[in-house]
């Protein structure tokens, strides 16, 4: 390495945390400093993957405890009420714990799970790492941004204990049942803890995100250009974009939310009678509200795709053992993604009054969409190509999310067209494209970078055997749940219901939602596998001997096996060339390292 | 041992990077709620809201102290520092007074009996200003801090990145006042 880049930034003032920290790479601190309220982006990378896991647990638990009810209406489960008391009294969930349970799955899923747990976890530890830096720009906001996290999730789950029960409105909060406490159980103290919780989140993903981008944009190494980053740090770089952009937005409509509810202004409610009175409200527009949260929750959506899709795209291309295809396209079309998320939120509100001339321009925008994403899927198709595949469980997730992006994405051009959405708003087929197409997709992404990273991560292997039977359990469950979904909406079976035995047109649908209900409870003990899996192996996994087990050319394969504070123990490596020479020049691959020799063909 | 950062002389300060970031961020806070007000100010019923004269007040207020923050940038430059101590405490006392217009304004209208339960239009006066005015307390406190640092007897600072960064942030708060001030003149 060059003598220039060793020339000291003290004169100009850009020493900070992670420049000193550089200097001693075993961290000797006490237990606290090192794994609690650690700077450190990998501790904190692992922090976010384990809260996640653990709210993970809890969202899918209580899918399986309402699947239950829709499954089996009128079985008794006495282990129910053991377990959640008041909430299902002779054995039967209760219809209000039954909404709770549907609000807060979702809210902790989307926010907690595949938010927090999914670019928390993934984007602090590769950015650094993949870009070649010793830590974060601000290590400091990054370990803040956890703890934000955290109080929200112990705001949350303290929500679940009160007398009146957690939210019970929908995780889209809808005024006016998130705006009167009259309106429910849950819209009491529970609302407000829910909006607490939402807001300290919304701080933890904006402190994360504006980390994210600064530091990739101000620390890559020497020789990192923008266009020779792995598609990883690309992802999270319009992942952080996206969130930084859209969740103050949120903000602003739950500032006003607190104000409906506790200062008597109207800006959401307007002539609402509560068990026959009237309330003062006038003039107000629950409408305004929903534009205010679909601007976030249309972009949030890609929030929870984009990381995903970056790792599948790395995991591919090292397991294909060839380059990814149309790297650019790839690039561009994450950044057409990132433009269209703010563009298309109405298509969240195609019944509720809009204007169909304005209807027409979003459907226009949302099927554009499906450009960038089939340039995407072609894209991983043909990285898959001829490639010399080495099928490891994360290149078995890689695909299956693939396909469950494929599968879900093509009913996402059903809806969004407004005039099938008339028919199908608010059924099981949303149900099923959401799922399908976010939440598993997602997932497998997460899992994906899981398996491929984790000896990265804790310097051993995940059990190989236990993770393909938790793939193939996991990929046929889902489609066994959400696919048989498309029929019921189809069918006009409407979402959020708490049982539907007084239509004659559902009764067909008795023995499929027994079925779905069975898949998604083995689906969800088969995950256990993989917990098991997680903590055995952190500590009695197969060890990992060499620096680089997969082969692979990007720079966190280049640190040792168990990277202190400061990720490398000399200096940072140069990068010298894009991440995905793979099958160069009848070389198996070449790490960004490595010099471009004289005699290499071009690429 | 180093950190590699071959040009970082030539790169903006970490700090304010993140800063220009998180005013993006704030921007579409705004965006968010000046868009729903213009989008209910659309709707039936509206009833708008004169914006109160003191405001002209504020307005002259809060760009003056943008012009003293950014002479104590000057200052610290040249390394005149009494100089600058004084431009930094002026810049926060202006910010005060600031806030004290605001707090008369609303107080003016509250009495016209533009409260939360009367005027939706209000509401998002008193809501979308308010958190303006929140904003800008940070920015002082930010000053504040700076002013404090500047009479600690152990350490010396000459860097003139803390006050371009808050000067910066200052700079952020007054133009989007400016921008809220003609917003609400134009939409109500």
């Amino acid at each position: 390495m060059s003598e220039v880049t060793h020339i000291h930034e003290h004169a100009v003032g850009v020493s900070h945390e992670a420049h000193h920290e550089g200097h001693h790479h075993a961290d000797h601190g006490s237990f606290l400093s090192k794994y609690v309220f650690s700077q450190d982006h990998k501790i904190i990378a692992k922090q976010f993957l384990i809260t996640g896991i653990f709210w993970a647990v809890i969202g899918g638990f209580f899918s399986v405890v309402f699947r239950l009810q829709i499954g089996f209406p009128d079985a008794k489960f006495p282990w129910l009420e053991t377990l959640l008391g008041e909430w299902a009294k002779g054995g039967q969930l209760q219809p209000e714990a039954y909404y709770a349970l549907v609000t807060i799955h979702g809210t902790v899923l989307v926010f907690f799970v595949l938010t927090a747990g999914l670019s928390g976890t993934f984007s602090n530890f590769l950015i650094p790492l993949q870009i070649g830096a010793r830590d974060m720009a601000s290590p400091f906001l990054n370990m803040l941004s956890y703890w934000f996290f955290f109080a929200a999730g112990i705001i949350m789950l303290s929500s679940l204990f009160v007398q009146t029960g957690p939210f019970s409105g929908g995780w889209t909060a809808y005024p006016p049942l998130s705006a009167l406490g009259d309106a429910s159980p849950g819209s009491k103290i529970g609302m407000d803890m829910w909006m607490i919780s939402m807001a300290l989140f919304i701080v933890s993903s904006l402190l994360g995100g504006l980390n994210y981008i600064a530091t990739i944009l101000n620390m890559r190494t020497k020789g990192m250009s923008m266009t020779r980053l792995p598609l990883t740090i690309w992802a999270f770089f319009f992942t952080a974009v996206l969130g930084v952009l859209s969740f103050p937005v949120l903000l602003s409509g739950v500032i006003l939310l607190i104000f409906d509810r506790h200062f008597g202004t109207s800006f959401y409610l307007s002539d609402i009678f509560i068990n026959g009175q009237a309330l003062p409200n006038e003039g107000g527009s629950a409408i305004l509200y929903q534009h205010l949260f679909w601007f976030l929750g249309h972009p949030e959506v890609y929030i929870i795709l984009l990381p995903a899709m970056g790792m599948v795209s790395e995991i591919l291309s090292v397991n294909s053992r060839k380059p990814i295809f149309g790297y650019m396209a790839m690039v561009g079309s994450m950044f057409a993604i990132a433009i269209l998320a703010f563009l298309v939120w109405a298509h969240h509100m195609f019944v509720t009054g809009l204007n169909p001339f304005l209807g027409a321009f979003f459907v226009l925008l949302t099927l554009l969409i499906a450009v960038p994403s089939a340039i995407k899927v072609f894209n991983w198709l043909t990285t898959l190509w001829k490639g010399n595949i080495r099928f490891t469980p994360a290149m078995l997730f890689a695909i299956g999310f693939v396909s469950l992006f494929i599968s879900g994405g093509l009913t996402g051009i059903f809806l969004g067209n407004s005039a099938l959405d008339i028919q199908l708003h608010d059924t099981y087929f949303v149900i099923a494209h959401f799922h399908i197409v976010m939440g598993v997709a997602s997932m497998f992404g997460m899992m994906a970078g899981i398996y491929h990273w984790y000896p990265k991560m804790f310097g051993r292997y995940l059990n190989n055997g236990l993770g393909y039977i938790h793939f193939w359990i996991t990929m046929i469950g889902a489609y066994v749940i959400f696919w048989p979904m498309h029929y019921e909406g189809l069918a006009g079976m409407p979402r959020r219901y708490y049982k539907y035995d007084i239509w004659e047109s559902f009764k067909q649908f008795g023995t499929l939602n027994q079925i779905i209900s069975i898949a998604a409870i083995i689906v969800f003990l088969a995950q256990f596998l993989f917990l098991a899996n997680f903590f055995y192996s952190i500590w009695k996994g197969r060890k990992v001997t060499s620096k680089n087990p997969w082969g692979a050319n990007t720079l966190e394969w280049t640190t040792p096996i168990n990277p202190g504070h400061g990720n490398w123990d000399g200096e940072i490596p140069e990068a010298h060339r894009w991440a995905y020479d793979y099958g160069k020049d009848g070389q198996e691959f070449i790490s960004q390292t490595t010099p471009v020799g004289d005699n290499e063909s071009k690429h | 041992m180093e950190m590699v950062m071959g040009k970082s002389s030539k790169k903006m300060h970490p700090h304010k990077f993140l800063l220009w970031i998180a005013i993006g961020s704030l921007t579409m806070m705004f965006a968010g709620l000046t868009s729903a007000y213009i989008v209910k100010s659309n709707q039936a019923g509206w009833q708008p809201v004169k914006v109160p004269s003191i405001f002209y007040v504020s307005t002259v207020v809060i760009i003056a102290s943008s012009i003293t923050i950014w002479m104590a940038q000057k200052a610290i430059v040249e390394r005149q520092m009494t100089k600058y101590r004084l431009l930094v405490t002026a810049t926060a006392v202006l910010g005060l007074i600031f806030l004290i217009t605001q707090f008369t304004g609303f107080s003016e209208m509250w009495q016209q009996k533009i409260t939360f339960k009367e005027s939706i239009a209000g509401s998002f006066f008193y809501v979308i200003a308010g958190l303006h005015a929140l904003h800008v307390l940070g920015g002082i406190t930010a000053l504040f801090v700076l002013v404090l640092r500047m009479f600690s007897t152990r350490t010396k600072f000459y860097s003139s990145v803390p006050v371009e960064t808050a000067g910066l942030y200052w700079h952020f708060v007054d133009i989007l006042w400016i921008y809220l001030f003609i917003f609400f003149i134009l939409v109500s």
